[in-house]
């Protein structure tokens, strides 16, 4: 087998507030090459705070704990804000819900992706221009210099989103952390931006962390998938199986959904178990 | 036919928000608006709740044409519940005075039973009452917008996307409970949501929207079958089956 | 504190309207005693009010009262502050001041905060016409520099502490009013009042128990932070003479008459200007504590 991307080993992250301290993620474990995992759970679960955790995007109070926390051989444990510069974005990206609040509004999206290739490569105006624009065209964007010179006020939340991705994977990072991508989205939207994001994500052999809260969804897009509940890691599946889930949380979820296909009188509801919240 | 919308058109500037719209409601049914961002549906419910005064066509509610604005009488028959439960609630007052308002607005007598029976029903405990919104979770915030809606005994509800914003495990609690005071008290429910699935649950006839317009009208059965003919509703049931690469090739880019 | 008070207070599900707002009270009064610069103002503004009230206690002198055998003495056992030209007890007037400085203060609030609240919570809500014109008046009185429109006024009527408050209180309201429209502009288009409309609310309605309580705490944190600048005007006037009038202990006419000492006999204008120093600094810490708790961004 080949070096693995990520190795994390009992991840602990904790938050204090103002009265207690809360337990956002207790123990996950994850090892994983150049593949799509999905992360799935509902709010509260600490899907998002495992991702961030990943990408030193712990909030400053929070602790990340962890046996083994590594991405590609090095240990993230203590790393400072230098190292963390050469990794992030360059080695490993984030694609947030809202494109909204992840682009800057006073700079054309087009100028945001020139600038986030010149921060990761010594290129002069010209090349990053011509980078940017590469990289929109990748994103199935259909005019890309017109696109290039929009305020992201301008642009559809799927353009917007697309864009993001774009400037995400123009410094070609190794792995991509997707938080919620297409929640914002409109359902035919979202599934462009998806097949998108398969495409590239097959082409350039990253690895892929796809956290999301719609279980089908990630069944259908990754290879694995992370049922997550209370901080932990309920069931580990493969997404091909997922029909065969052995879980009551996550069999209970897949339950709860109104589908078109199937005529209820009543939608099933979850009903929670205390002891899932302890160990399996 | 409790209430009948003919030639309903809402524009803002150039762009045609609402384009000739035409729909009934009959009384006790529960009639379903679909469609993506942009189309209009939330637009539609925002007209009938008063909130946008700027239309034009006829739109009649129990057989009375209304007008730019409602009086409070109408209010006091149809009540609203909002998308966002984050949103929708005074971060400043607690529950009770959420629950509370409406009374007060309407004159109705017996405030203390009307809001405990209100919570009751909603399945919230006496003891979220004097809490404040940020004290609940998004699901038990959607509760009281409910139970604040039905405090003032309406006949029909208007519920824009009460749960897109809710976890999955959430929204099927919801929804039961909304379909279950539906049934308690006789309601008429006109629902508004992106999600056909949802709305085939909740509604025996809805509408799709696209673009403003009106583009089918069918019964959830005739749905279920795919008897659909618009391409733009078959395409966004093929959507809502979920991600499949093959399928969004099929679909033209938006830009 | 009591234990049982406390989990009381911190209560997740109160029992009644008095606990949930009790509790709401106090979590804010935790945040705000973890800011020791906040509480150093808080100590100050309410050491103020302790002195405005006990003033007879705590002065050892009469503020009016002449002993001409004891005149310009340096700070000493007897006269802590000294005591100025005709013999009076510096200490006692300043004590005896605090009653006037607080009076304005008081006089100001009361005033300005629902001038400004009215005037930009109707004009941002209900726009069109009515925020034209009160706009309008509001770009008024904005336009005249502070000190010049209340010279102009006390001129125009008499001097007096009075007539100083009307032309602070005159010149203070219009930003507050310009405050509350922004913020209104904001809340107005948030779902909960659209929620409130959806219920058959009035536009009264909807202003006053709705669109006020999200202004209340930006007001209060500016008035708290303009507190100092209302006091130093205050005293500018009484200062300039046009303000409290020979012989009330006021700040700034003390500072005034003292001024021909100042060189010789530096007490006698050196003490009330500590003191207006002391509760100008009392505010503005206060205030920006006020700022950290109130924030609605907060939560």
């Amino acid at each position: 087998m080949e070096k693995p991307l990520v190795v994390i080993e009992d991840l602990h992250v904790s938050f204090r507030t103002q009265t207690r301290v809360v337990d956002a993620v207790r123990g996950v474990s994850l090892v994983m090459g150049k593949e799509k995992i999905g992360i799935v759970g509902e709010s509260g679960s600490g899907k998002s705070v495992t991702g961030r955790a990943l990408l030193g995007l712990t909030p400053p109070n929070g602790r990340v704990e962890a046996k083994r926390l590594e991405f590609d051989g090095q240990d993230l444990r203590g790393l400072d804000a230098e190292g963390w510069r050469h990794l992030r974005g360059r080695r490993m990206a984030m694609v947030m819900q809202d494109p909204k609040f992840s682009l800057n509004p006073v700079m054309t999206v087009g100028r945001q992706i020139a600038e986030a290739y010149g921060t990761h490569f010594k290129a002069g105006r010209a090349e990053a221009r011509d980078k940017a624009l590469a990289a929109l065209e990748a994103v199935q964007i259909r005019d890309p210099s017109r696109v290039f010179d929009l305020y992201p006020h301008e642009v559809s939340g799927g353009m917007g989103q697309r864009a993001m991705i774009a400037m995400m994977l123009v410094a070609e990072p190794d792995l991509l952390i997707a938080d919620e991508p297409t929640s914002a989205l409109d359902v035919t939207v979202q599934m462009q931006v998806l097949a998108i994001l398969d495409d590239l994500v097959a082409r350039r052999g990253m690895g892929l962390i796809f956290v999301s809260h719609d279980l089908d969804l990630v069944a259908a897009f990754c290879d694995r998938v992370l049922v997550m509940y209370g901080g932990r890691v309920v069931e580990t599946l493969k997404a091909s199986e997922l029909s065969a889930a052995r879980h009551p949380y996550t069999r209970g979820l897949l339950d709860c959904v109104p589908r078109l296909e199937r005529a209820q009188a009543k939608l099933n509801v979850l009903e929670r178990d205390p002891s899932w919240l302890e160990g399996a | 036919m409790i209430l009948s919308a003919k030639n309903l058109t809402v524009a803002f500037g150039e762009m045609r928000a609402v384009d000739e719209a035409a729909f009934t409601v009959e009384r006790g049914e529960s009639f379903g608006l679909v469609g993506e961002s942009g189309s209009g549906k939330s637009t539609v419910l925002r007209v009938l709740a008063g909130l946008i005064e700027d239309w034009s066509g006829s739109i009649a509610f129990d057989g009375k044409a209304l007008g730019r604005t409602r009086d409070r009488a109408f209010y006091s028959r149809v009540q609203m519940v909002f998308q966002d439960p984050y949103g929708s609630l005074h971060p400043r007052q607690t529950i009770d005075s959420a629950l509370a308002e409406p009374l007060a607005i309407h004159k109705m007598d017996r405030h203390e039973q009307r809001i405990e029976k209100a919570l009751e029903e909603v399945g919230l405990g006496s003891g979220f009452r004097f809490r404040y919104p940020h004290q609940l979770s998004g699901g038990q915030r959607q509760r009281v917008a409910i139970a604040r809606a039905l405090i003032v005994e309406p006949e029909m509800l208007l519920l824009d996307e009460p749960t897109s914003a809710l976890d999955v495990s959430i929204q099927a609690e919801v929804l039961n409970l909304l379909d279950a005071l539906r049934k308690a008290h006789n309601l008429t429910f006109v629902m508004v949501s992106h999600n056909l699935a949802v709305v085939a649950h909740m509604c025996r006839r809805l509408a799709v929207m696209n673009r403003g317009r009106i583009v089918e009208e069918m019964d959830r059965d005739a749905l279920r079958r795919g008897e659909a003919k618009d391409p733009y509703t078959r395409r966004l049931m093929a959507a809502s089956r979920g991600y499949d690469r093959k399928l969004a090739e099929s679909f033209k880019t938006l830009d | 504190m009591n234990a049982s008070w406390s989990q009381w207070l911190l209560d997740e599900a109160p029992a009644s309207r008095a606990q949930a707002r009790a509790g709401a009270f106090y979590r804010s009064w935790l945040a705000f005693r973890r800011n020791p610069l906040a509480m150093v103002g808080l100590a100050i503004v309410v050491s103020l009010v302790l002195v405005a009230i006990f003033a007879p206690l705590i002065a050892p002198f009469g503020p009016t009262v002449q002993d001409l055998d004891f005149r310009l003495q340096p700070p000493s056992h007897r006269h802590w502050f000294g005591s100025d030209e005709l013999g009076r007890d510096i200490f006692s007037r300043v004590v005896f001041g605090s009653r006037i400085t607080l009076m304005i203060v008081l006089l100001v609030i009361v005033t300005v905060a629902p001038i400004g609240l009215a005037v930009g919570t109707l004009a941002g809500y209900f726009g069109g016409w009515v925020d034209a014109i009160l706009m309008r008046v509001t770009d008024v009185f904005l336009a005249f520099p502070r000190l010049i429109l209340a010279l102009a006024f006390v001129a125009a009527l008499k001097p007096g502490i009075e007539n100083a408050v009307l032309a602070i209180a005159l010149t203070t309201w219009p930003p507050y009013a310009r405050l509350a429209r922004a913020e209104t502009l904001v809340v107005r288009k948030a779902d909960y009042i659209a929620a409130v409309q959806a219920q058959g609310a009035s536009g009264m309605r909807i202003v006053l128990r709705h669109i006020v309580p999200m202004c209340i705490s930006s007001t209060i944190v500016r008035m708290t932070l303009d507190m100092a600048g209302i006091i130093l005007t205050a005293a500018g006037l009484g200062f300039l003479g046009l303000g409290a009038q020979p012989p009330s202990p006021e700040w700034g006419a003390m500072i005034s008459s003292g001024r021909r000492f100042v060189l010789d006999q530096w007490w006698v204008a050196a003490m009330p200007g500590i003191a207006i120093f002391v509760v100008s600094l009392g505010f503005n810490l206060l205030g920006d504590g006020l700022r950290d708790v109130l924030d609605p961004k907060r939560e």
